[in-house]
């Protein structure tokens, strides 16, 4: 097993138990964990329990994740028996009853992410070592996602990860201790390069942007490798800098090659940016090779596509969860309603996928501790691992144990070309079932790394 | 040819940007001798004057819509926009189609206000301490605005869009008698790099061809005499601070359709602006927007696909290698005159 000595703090907190969670072995069946409520890094102490909830709350991203906050409030709120419950009533477990989490009222302290991997550890490690958090969740990027998680698994403590899409968070930098439930880069290109196909033909040329970070390269990788399958030629791909606001000098070699589809590794403000700019430059009123010229943007956001405006008119991507899904598409994304309207009682407008993902994992950690019967990082692991679980928005979904992805439904979206308001700018064109965007444990986008041993440190 | 073309005039509308921008630098150094590292900051305060004016124009109040529903099921509050009640609706709906242009009017008084109460209230302060000083105090004014913006604002980009009648893009190309589409390029951006050359050139007219314009150049020249000749020198340059903060304010209200303003949008553009000032040479208004409108042209190149083959990542770094070029063969830079920051 790994030893941590992650914190003197942490250490003393936990005391005299301290020895005997280090001789834990990490194999076990939920029935020894049942009253194990020691022996692992900020065992919860009195009738209170600590989630952390490191979102960033300042920089490019905070209005993500600020509607990541607001998730996790209800989220809270619902666990405690507060406010209408939301998915509680609609979750296909039925242990979650409004008492807390094993009895214990639950608290949350926040750290902001900044959206940077060192100002995200050392808020997190702050909530870890400084206010006892035994569970952390939330974040808007890969990056951050993948170093917090490696920070949790040091710390003894389970990462439930927020929205995070590179291959790499449950590929190659996967961790025993951290669990994501968003959906990923090879998700998108599976679910999305069919109904590419039936839409924009088989016979087509595609020219890729990339922004030049982690997520960039898997998303290209796993769209590009998906297309090319079913016979689309990949023209060029350009890796674009992060922090770039212009992207024109990129847009005009387009227009002088025969690419007659424009794919956007992008997201954030340089979704906003690109995608403007190709707009701009009149992509989607060219013709080339006798066919409509088209953009493609693999991964959608609703809070993006807002700072984009009418330009995401027509624009296919994908995505993990729409609000609109259950109203759609019926009961079998139940949940989807129930989460919709507690939000957006409580706030005054529909969630975000960002904040689904958020909520339904606060609920998922709440659930697995009440089935395992303790808060031990090592037990929660073993109760999410292979889990299936229904009711919570996505349809039928599986929490593989291989490497702690969650499997589910793919929604595909297409910007609308006359949206009511600020909140209904994508309309849901089809949803790509679990079984065709399922992929094996080992499959090479994925490779490298290993879970390695559960961590329950102290 | 088409794409050497197309990139020349991607980097004049980028170069318009940096010489504007860098253009109030200059004025701000050679008048007050103060490096203004705010000067992002008052860009990105003209994009969000474009986005309060957008705003104001949009105030409605709502009107329930008993035969439609909200997301939760509720009767459909529907925006009625006071523009359109007292203006009429096609009036009313063009006037907001408007926006952007016509928040020049509302962003020109703002800004000059902010640069003058910028002026009087902090960096009159600074005038006597050392250049590292007055970067720190600047830096931090950026900071403070840029966080004030994000409070009101929120952090996601803000679309703010042309006039419909200069959406899109007109085939440049045909005009040369080149294939339809080779070049294309959107009109925005053209009236972009219009307005810079006519701000450019305004603001040049305004220095060299009213009395007021050379008093500032005489006090830029030779401080001292100008006020022993009994000129308030002083206060004609919190002026040229204000006008400075107003030039800069304008590209960032012309700049909204290009790219959707967010709250560091100052900062983006900060940095490089300071290159091409030190490029063109401090304290040189032509070497300011030569500098501008080259370093535009010379990054929108290094951009090609065909440069970034034999050479990846050039385009990252072309800006700052041009200018420790340009500083070991011209240490004054392309246009700067003997003796400024070279005490």
């Amino acid at each position: 097993m790994t030893k941590s000595n992650f914190t003197r703090r942490g250490v003393l907190k936990t005391g005299a138990t301290a020895g005997a969670g280090l001789a834990v072995p990490t194999v076990f069946t939920g029935a020894v964990w049942a009253d194990g409520h020691t022996g692992f890094t900020n065992a919860p102490q009195g009738d209170t329990v600590t989630l952390g909830f490191n979102v960033p709350q300042s920089g490019p991203y905070a209005d993500e994740g600020a509607d990541e906050l607001r998730a996790f409030e209800l989220a809270v709120e619902h666990l405690n028996g507060e406010g209408d419950g939301g998915m509680l009533q609609t979750f296909s477990e039925k242990n979650l009853d409004g008492t807390g989490i094993l009895g214990k009222k639950v608290a949350f302290v926040t750290g902001d992410t900044q959206t940077k991997s060192d100002a995200a550890r050392a808020s997190a490690r702050s909530m870890i070592e400084k206010d006892g958090a035994i569970m952390v969740s939330g974040g808007s990027s890969s990056g951050v996602a993948v170093a917090v998680q490696a920070l949790c698994q040091e710390a003894g403590i389970i990462f439930m990860a927020g929205l995070t899409h590179s291959n790499d968070t449950t590929g190659k930098d996967k961790k025993a201790n951290g669990f994501r439930h968003f959906f990923n880069s090879y998700m998108s290109g599976a679910a999305l390069a069919p109904i590419l196909a039936a839409q924009y033909g088989e016979d087509r040329k595609a020219y890729h942007l990339t922004a030049d970070y982690n997520w960039g390269y898997t998303t290209q990788e796993a769209v590009q490798s998906s297309t090319e399958a079913m016979g689309w030629e990949t023209v060029n791909s350009v890796l674009t800098p992060l922090t770039q606001t212009d992207f024109s000098s990129y847009i005009a070699p387009v227009l002088q090659s025969d690419a007659d589809i424009l794919v956007l590794n992008h997201y954030g403000g340089n979704m906003v940016n690109s995608l403007t700019n190709a707009v701009q430059f009149g992509l989607r009123d060219r013709e080339v090779n006798g066919k409509k010229f088209e953009i493609v943007v693999p991964l959608y956001s609703e809070l993006m596509a807002r700072g984009a405006g009418e330009n995401i008119a027509g624009i296919l991507g994908s995505q993990n969860w729409d609000w609109k899904l259950e109203n759609e598409l019926g009961e079998r994304y139940s949940g989807t309603n129930a989460f919709v309207k507690s939000f957006g009682e409580k706030y005054g407008f529909p969630p975000s996928q960002a904040a689904h993902t958020c909520y339904v994992q606060t609920l998922l950690y709440a659930d697995a501790v009440t089935r395992a019967g303790s808060f031990n990082p090592c037990a929660v692991a073993e109760a999410l691992e292979g889990f299936e679980f229904d009711g919570l928005g996505n349809g039928p979904t599986l929490y593989r144990a291989d490497d702690h992805q969650c499997f589910k439904d793919v929604v595909v979206v297409r910007g609308k070309e006359s949206p009511e308001n600020e909140f209904d700018l994508v309309e849901i064109v089809e949803v790509t079932p679990a079984d065709q965007v399922t992929y094996e444990p080992d499959h090479p986008q994925f490779a490298g790394g290993s879970l390695g041993e559960c961590n329950p440190g102290a | 040819m088409e794409a050497i073309i197309l990139q020349v005039l991607n980097g004049l509308d980028k170069g318009s940007a940096y010489a504007l921008i860098a253009l109030g630098l200059t004025l701000i150094f050679g008048t007050l001798g103060v490096v203004n590292f705010a000067h992002g900051a008052l860009f990105m305060l003209g994009a969000f004057c474009a986005v309060t004016f957008s705003r104001l124009l949009q105030l409605s109040h709502s009107v329930v819509d008993e035969t439609r529903t909200d997301f939760l099921g509720n009767p459909l509050k529907v925006d009625v926009y006071y523009v359109q009640e007292i203006f009429g609706e096609t009036a009313g709906a063009a006037i907001i189609d408007w926006a952007v242009p016509l928040s020049i009017l509302f962003a020109i008084p703002v800004m000059i206000a902010i640069g003058v109460a910028m002026e009087r209230g902090l960096i009159r302060h600074f005038y006597k301490r050392p250049h590292a000083d007055q970067i720190l105090v600047t830096f931090g004014l950026a900071i403070v605005l840029q966080e004030i913006i994000k409070y009101f604002y929120g952090a996601n980009p803000i679309p703010t869009p042309a006039p419909d009648a200069f959406v899109g893009s007109f085939d440049f190309g045909v005009l040369l008698g080149f294939d339809p589409g080779g070049i294309v390029y959107p009109y925005w951006r053209l009236i972009y790099f219009l307005f810079a050359a006519v701000i450019i050139a305004a603001v040049f007219a305004f220095l060299q061809f009213t009395t007021f314009g050379m008093v500032v150049r005489a006090g830029m020249a030779d401080r001292e005499t100008v006020t022993l000749l009994g000129i308030d020198i002083d206060k004609r340059f919190t002026i040229m601070f204000g006008i400075a903060a107003a030039v800069a304010g304008l590209a960032g209200v012309m700049y909204t359709p290009i790219n959707s303003p967010n709250y560091h949008m100052g900062m983006d553009f900060l940095v490089l602006s300071f290159v091409v000032v030190v490029v063109g040479g401090m304290g040189s208004l032509p070497g300011a927007v030569l500098a501008g409108f080259l370093l535009g042209i010379i990054e929108a190149f290094a951009s090609m696909t065909e440069v970034l083959d034999v050479l990846p990542g050039i385009n990252q770094i072309i800006i700052y290698l041009v200018a420790i070029i340009v500083l070991l063969t011209r240490p004054r830079g392309l246009m700067g005159r003997k003796g400024v920051m070279e005490d």
